[in-house]
């Protein structure tokens, strides 16, 4: 999945210099390097697809090859600053477990994901067929996607989760959407806390 | 890419030290050799060498054709020309440890003091002390700082050992198919193994080489044990099955089954060569390494002092190292913050993996390998 500059630029700009980050579902790990030329960050990708590690490998990136699915075991409370899972989250199963994970390892989570409601996607479930676009690039024979949510959804379950909003910024294309998100917004990213922690 | 090349023929040499060697047993061995095998060209800024550490039955003779005997390096897949591990861009040393068979001082080298073998005589190494030897070899071949240590499995502990040893003269471990400490299963393993050589009539205390024998029935029995660990269940079932070689039970111990006659064919095969004390001294070193024991089993403490880069490689049907065993060494890694990469390579082969050229394996360790800088 490929990852667009405004997405990257987000995520800098919610990330001190020198903090100690880890990237959920790394891919190549492209954003982490990022992430190190702007923020020089001390971080960790965890990928568990085989050729996404060797990508990492061959950028120099640090990846940790482990399945996600099971969970953050070996990752001590509050190790790192930030935990990031860009565009990932809606191909876990375990998506209340990652999530508590995330915020047990770290002091914030940043989390983005495509918006099912996005007005493009209704309108190809109104015609009649599952949505593919830039942001769900796959048909749905083919898909790693496990779940499908939008945000209005998402922001429910952090409700239910006792996961604190810090900020949300919602998008379409590169375009940042204010009003009515969850029909105007093809990509959201997050900032989460632990319910009564103190915003970063 | 440089298509993949053999080193070709080569030659081993014995370096020679006469400064005491003090042992984490106690004592110190007053003198001693180190036979060892270089290949590539150090630089000029002496920083691209690579040590390689063998494993429990491994020498000095990684790569190439073995000048005398013709055999080709136990990980000639992984080092020569254009392979993972590059001579055309590394200097690589293959050393054979103290307490080996293949020409270092060991158990069957002349004891100076007594002008006849080693034997039982010769005292308890550890993986610490091994790497003090290694250092000193370093040291007469001029090398400051190595670019790499790298190592499987009992290798992999004396890789993981350099880094906390002498943390400023290595930049990268390459850490694969090891563990931060044995386990009481693994352990028992080499127990079993020690106790078959022990109890064979003819070790006469680790003292058979003056009665003109060998306890060859001790050590292809420990030998059949080890092969058994190194292997999958998955892999033996695959090769061997319950294939019978009369096609049916004629009710006898003779070989049957074609897994026996595997295992007797590399149990005898092994004892022909290997040296038994050697055999036993070296899974003692195994049982021993723990470099958090001095921090009362804290890995992360014990990890603290290491300044190098990390690979850690592990695969996924190896149950005598296990993958969680290399997750062990990762996490308390990431708690110093060092910089480090684990792949978990998905290889049916068992521990025996860790020397075979699986694609997945061999393109992260070349990957990893060509981002260390000179």
């Amino acid at each position: 999945m490929s990852f667009q500059r405004y997405d990257y630029d987000v995520i800098s700009n919610w990330i001190e210099p020198g903090e100690r980050i880890l990237d959920l579902g790394c891919g190549d790990g492209s954003l982490l390097r990022y992430l190190k030329e702007r923020r020089q960050v001390r971080g960790y990708g965890v990928e568990n697809d085989p050729e996404r590690v060797l990508a990492c490998a061959r950028n120099g990136i640090n990846v940790i090859q482990i399945d996600l699915e099971q969970g953050l075991a070996g990752f001590d409370d509050g190790f790192f600053d930030h935990v990031i899972m860009s565009l990932s989250l809606q191909a876990m199963r375990n998506t209340q477990g990652i999530l508590k994970e995330m915020l047990r390892v770290g002091h914030e989570a940043v989390v983005s994901f495509p918006n099912f409601a996005y007005w493009r996607h209704r309108q190809a479930i109104l015609n009649g067929h599952m949505p593919v676009s830039k942001n769900l690039p796959y048909q749905w024979y083919d898909t790693p996607n496990v779940r499908f949510f939008t945000i209005a959804d998402f922001e429910t379950l952090c409700e239910q989760e006792g996961i604190a909003i810090h900020e949300r910024l919602a998008f379409d294309e590169d375009k940042v959407i204010v009003e009515e998100p969850n029909f105007l917004a093809s990509v959201a990213l997050y900032r989460l806390g632990r319910n009564g922690s103190v915003s970063g | 890419m440089t298509q993949e090349q053999s080193i070709g023929i080569v030659v081993p040499q014995t370096a020679h030290f006469s400064t005491p060697l003090p042992l984490k047993s106690g004592g110190a061995l007053a003198e001693y050799d180190l036979v060892y095998e270089t290949y590539g060209t150090l630089n000029a800024a002496r920083s691209n060498a690579v040590l390689v550490c063998h494993a429990l039955s491994g020498s000095h003779h990684v790569a190439g054709i073995d000048a005398a005997s013709g055999a080709v390096g136990w990980w000639d897949n992984l080092v020569g020309p254009g392979k993972p591990l590059d001579t055309g861009r590394f200097f690589v040393i293959g050393v054979n440890n103290l307490g080996g068979c293949y020409g270092s001082s060991g158990p069957n080298s002349i004891n100076p003091a007594t002008g006849k073998p080693w034997g039982a005589d010769f005292p308890f190494v550890t993986v610490e002390d091994w790497v003090d030897a290694q250092a000193r070899l370093a040291d007469q071949l001029g090398i400051e700082r190595f670019a790499a240590v790298v190592g499987g499995s009992l290798g992999g502990m004396q890789a993981l050992s350099w880094t906390l040893q002498y943390p400023e003269r290595v930049a990268h471990a390459l850490v694969i198919a090891s563990a931060p400490k044995l386990t009481a299963q693994n352990i028992a393993f080499n127990e079993v193994a020690r106790q078959a050589i022990l109890k064979d009539p003819e070790f006469h205390g680790g003292h058979y080489y003056e009665h003109g024998v060998v306890p060859t029935r001790g050590l292809a029995l420990a030998r059949m044990v080890g092969h058994i660990t190194y292997l999958s269940d998955d892999a033996m079932g695959q090769k061997f099955g319950r294939t019978l070689r009369h096609d049916k039970p004629v009710f006898s111990y003779d070989v049957e089954f074609e897994i026996e006659s595997y295992l007797r064919y590399q149990g005898d095969k092994f004892a022909g060569f290997f040296d038994a004390n050697t055999y036993l001294l070296t899974t003692k070193a195994l049982d021993y390494y723990d470099p958090a024991f001095d921090y009362d089993g804290d890995l992360v403490a014990a990890l603290g002092r290491a300044k190098a880069d990390y690979l850690v490689v592990s695969f996924s049907t190896d149950w005598r190292f296990a993958p969680s065993r290399s997750r062990e060494i990762v996490y308390a890694l990431m708690h110093s913050d060092r910089r480090v990469s684990y792949a978990e390579i998905d290889c049916p082969a068992g521990h025996d993996s860790f020397l075979l050229d699986d694609a997945q394996y061999h393109a992260v360790l070349r990957a990893y390998i060509d981002n260390i800088k000179l």
